[in-house]
């Protein structure tokens, strides 16, 4: 066991876990914030996909131990009303079906927009082919963040 | 629009009572006659009387709440459900909000999600509850203005009546509707009047889901809980030995590690823990009775043998296939072969599960609650009403959680432990652990005559653990006059359950090919030659026709025409048509040749699910049938080595991605009928008119599946980006 001070969502929390436990789990079982999910605990489908200072990571796969002082930004510090252009174009596109890799795709779709605001249609393929949807709604999912893309 | 994502019945009739008065109509699922609408009032909260699935509620404030009963797993029904009520009773949806019924009612019926039956069942019954309530706010303003209803007309929720320039908002007339007596004869609406179904409508659940809200089954912790993974028999066919867990139980955050039945359960405190400890519980198996440890090849070998077999079941025989064949100018005889599939939803299994001396309280991710309630009475020998079930969110089903089998388990432990306990499996337990898309491989034969008529038809299919993997009166039986359907099941330990559209998710794949490649042996145009054998199917039938043979014939002429069939140059296009789960899809694949590799770029999709209702959910499912027909057909196979699975994880485990999904185009055919399903009739055609498009653009055809793996399929790439 030891003790972590985490920067996540712009507040402070603070948890004693095994120095090993993944972010994804210590997100979930330990801080309540279940918006980040777990699909392969593997690094294959994207579903965990949260910001470290920004960048997309897959949280089932870094150990908190390497978190350090990093920021962490979840879903539920995406945007502070639920309105970032990108979620606000997932609803306009109705993007979701099960709704389960949602999370994942978009944070790893807002990513994305930080670093490259105008992404063509190729980037964005390439951007997201590391997040599975199981329902097939890549259609929508390469729409939705082409559209967020014209509003940011 | 709001939404509650979910309510406890003690939720809802506070809920009823906050209301303050207005109308509150519960109404049943097994019947539709109007005595099975009723009005819930403080007399009967009171008594407890409410033995309803379903409600909808009209507050003074205007708030209209309407309960949506079936598990909602991505299929779109939390939405479309409200809407067909919400369209008979002329309602402002913005003023709708929509609340998941809780499973704690006496009676309820099909409270299941599964066989793309949903929407087609309950319909009637939809629509007949809104129109009801609609008759009782009229009658309730009528006589505020002592008038007769006809004078009456609504709008978006407002009554109005234009000779006095009066008019009520819903909520207005809530209360003095409650106490008109429910109307036995109401009218439905023509269709032609709709204005909300047939419209592109939002999930319901849009902006919880994409600002990560605790929706799914998964996402459920409670105070107190304790987290449990399961080690299950490794290879399929084997039970526990001899089991040490000394060393688990050593280790920090482990509460206990206990046997039950074949599995080890690790019991901790957190997800982590027991990920953890579950890898050093030492286990060791033994074969089951005389169970044999069945690897692919086995498998193969099996199929080979039960092809010839003389014990099948004959499933349907029209005229005399032997003097047919017999008498044959020209034979083709062809074998296609499926393998083993996982569903692989995206949230793994899980179940919540506190099984207390006073009753059981389960909460999870289940397509048949009804169902996983029962098994869970049944095995600790309890009353069902014991136990209250209530249904998360699920992210994906695919038939993989009409299966009890996880809900039942979380229930024994809990049960073992006395604790309240989640039981969470990974995604290798959830590969791993069974229920699969029965491996199948069939056998067709066609007989045609000089002519290049099809005089004789001929298919066996033979499966493991497939039940019938045939769909014997489905096309073209009643087209051919000679024709013989029979099927052979082989028993193994490894266990197979309903996968996305049950068997026809192959046998559409194999029968399309098929009839392709006959279609070219008799030098015909594939889409001529199918519509020749509709033509005699209609005047002159051989057996029983099940399907519509003008349904059918309508999708198939509209893919024509929407495909541009024969008419595109430098595009090699495969045709698939096929009718399952009450509808008709008829599929367009189109090839080009892109950096002198064949390289799918578009499917184009005719589709008579009925009436569409919600236009934005039908179209994804349609795309999303695509994708995953086309994904599995492609990419996907999970084979055995000795009882083993051999993929456990997305790594070996191939799924479709981004930049792999065509460009897919979808049409209806809008033809007024009542709407008949579409959660999985998408699926079955893709592969076949994949497959015959593949065979146009190569010369090569596909007789396996997945096609990645069959020779001559390198370097096909697909998407647009190809
Ligand atoms: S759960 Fe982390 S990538 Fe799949
Ligand atoms: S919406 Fe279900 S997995 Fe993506």
């Amino acid at each position: 066991m030891a003790h972590y001070k985490l920067q996540i969502n712009g507040h402070f929390y603070e948890t004693d876990v095994e120095q090993d436990t993944p972010l994804l789990w210590v997100l979930r079982d330990h801080l309540g914030l279940v918006g980040t999910k777990y699909g392969c605990g593997i690094a294959q489908c994207g579903a965990c996909t949260v910001h470290l200072n920004s960048a997309a990571v897959r949280s089932c796969s870094l150990p908190i131990s390497a978190v350090g002082t990093k920021s962490v930004v979840t879903i539920e510090g995406l945007s502070e009303k639920g309105d970032h252009p990108l979620q606000a174009a997932w609803n306009e596109v109705d993007v979701a079906q099960c709704g389960y890799c949602q999370a994942g795709q978009i944070m790893t779709a807002a990513a994305l927009l930080k670093k490259n605001p105008k992404p063509t249609s190729e980037q964005v393929d390439a951007a997201l082919n590391g997040n599975i949807c199981r329902c097939g709604t890549y259609h929508r999912i390469r729409e939705a963040v082409l559209l967020a893309s014209t509003k940011s | 629009m709001t939404v509650l994502s979910k309510t406890t019945r003690r939720d809802f009739l506070k809920l009823a009572a906050a209301a303050g008065g207005g109308l509150v109509l519960g109404f049943h699922w097994e019947s539709v006659n109007a005595a099975s609408i009723q009005v819930i009032d403080e007399a009967s909260l009171l008594a407890g009387d409410i033995n309803f699935n379903s409600y909808l509620s009209i507050s003074p404030d205007n708030v209209i709440t309407i309960f949506s009963p079936n598990p909602e797993l991505g299929q779109n029904i939390k939405t479309s459900f409200p809407m067909i009520v919400a369209e008979e009773l002329d309602a402002d949806w913005s003023k709708v909000k929509v609340v998941q019924a809780p499973l704690d009612t006496k009676k309820y019926e099909r409270q299941l999600t599964g066989g793309s039956g949903a929407i087609p069942h309950s319909w009637e019954r939809l629509r007949k509850a809104g129109a009801t309530a609609r008759q009782m706010l009229l009658e309730a303003a009528a006589k505020k203005l002592n008038i007769s209803t006809t004078s009456l007309t609504v709008n978006n929720g407002i009554v109005n009546h234009a000779e006095s320039g009066k008019s009520f908002s819903y909520g207005e007339l809530a209360t003095d509707a409650s106490a008109i007596a429910v109307p036995t004869d109401v009218k439905l609406k023509d269709k032609k009047d709709f204005k909300l179904i047939g419209t592109a409508v939002k999930n319901v659940d849009n902006q919880q889901m994409i600002t990560g809200k605790p929706l799914y089954g998964l996402d459920f912790y409670r105070e107190g809980m304790l987290f449990a993974m399961i080690q299950r028999p490794f290879a399929y066919g084997t039970k526990i030995k001899s089991v040490d867990s000394a060393a688990a139980k050593a280790m920090p955050g482990i509460v206990d590690v206990v046997q039950f039945r074949n599995n080890v359960a690790v019991v901790g405190k957190s997800t982590w823990a027991v990920l953890k400890a579950r890898k050093v519980v030492k286990i060791e198996y033994e074969p089951e009775g005389s169970a044999s440890l069945e690897s692919s090849s086995d498998h193969d070998k099996f199929f080979k043998d039960l092809l010839e077999s003389k014990d099948t079941v004959v499933k349907r025989k029209d005229g005399d296939v032997e003097t047919a064949f017999a008498k044959a100018a020209k034979i083709i005889k062809r074998e296609y072969q499926c393998p083993f599939l996982p569903h692989n939803p995206m949230e793994p299994m899980n179940f919540f599960a506190h099984v207390r001396t006073d009753g059981v309280e389960l909460v999870g991710p289940t397509q048949t609650p009804d169902f996983a309630r029962n098994e869970v009475a049944k095995l600790l020998s309890i009353a069902p009403d014991k136990i209250t079930l209530e249904l998360t969110r699920l992210g994906g089903g695919f038939g993989r959680r009409l299966k009890a089998d996880y809900v039942v388990e979380a229930a024994e432990l809990s049960s073992i432990i006395k604790a309240p306990v989640k039981v969470i499996w990974t995604r290798e337990d959830d590969m791993t652990g069974g229920s699969y898309r029965p491996a199948v491989r069939y056998r067709f034969e066609a007989a045609l005559d000089a002519g290049n008529n099809l005089i004789g038809y001929k298919l066996r299919g033979v499966g493991i653990n497939s039940g019938n993997p045939t769909r014997e009166d489905n096309f073209p039986s009643g087209a051919v006059d000679n024709l013989l359907i029979d099927s052979v099941e082989y028993k193994s330990p490894i266990t197979t359950g309903a996968w996305r559209a049950p068997i026809t998710n192959f046998l559409a794949y194999a029968e399309q090919a098929f009839l392709d490649e006959v279609a070219t042996s008799a030098n015909q145009d594939p889409i001529q030659f199918r519509l020749s054998l509709l033509e005699k199917a209609k005047k002159t039938p051989t057996g029983a026709i099940k399907y519509d043979v003008d349904r059918m014939k309508a999708v198939i002429e509209l893919a024509a025409e929407k495909s541009q069939w024969g008419k595109k140059k430098n595009i090699s296009q495969g045709f698939s048509v096929y009718f399952s789960h009450r509808s008709y899809v008829a599929q367009v694949a189109e090839i080009e040749i892109k950096n002198s590799k064949p390289s799918l770029q578009k499917i184009i999709v005719a589709a008579d699910c009925g009436i569409v209702v919600n236009l934005s959910g039908a179209h994804q499912q349609i795309r999303g049938g695509v994708v995953d027909g086309l994904g599995h057909a492609m990419f996907s196979s999970l084979s055995f080595k000795e009882g083993v699975p051999e993929q456990k994880n997305f790594n070996t485990y191939r799924l479709i991605r981004l930049k792999e999904v065509p460009e897919i185009d979808v049409h209806f055919v809008n033809n007024g009928i009542d709407p008949t399903g579409l959660g999985e009739p998408a699926l079955p055609p893709t592969g076949g008119a994949v497959a015959n498009a593949l065979f146009k653009a190569t010369g090569k055809r596909l007789y396996n599946q997945p096609f990645i793996t069959q020779a001559g399929l390198e370097g096909v790439t697909l998407g647009v980006k190809g």
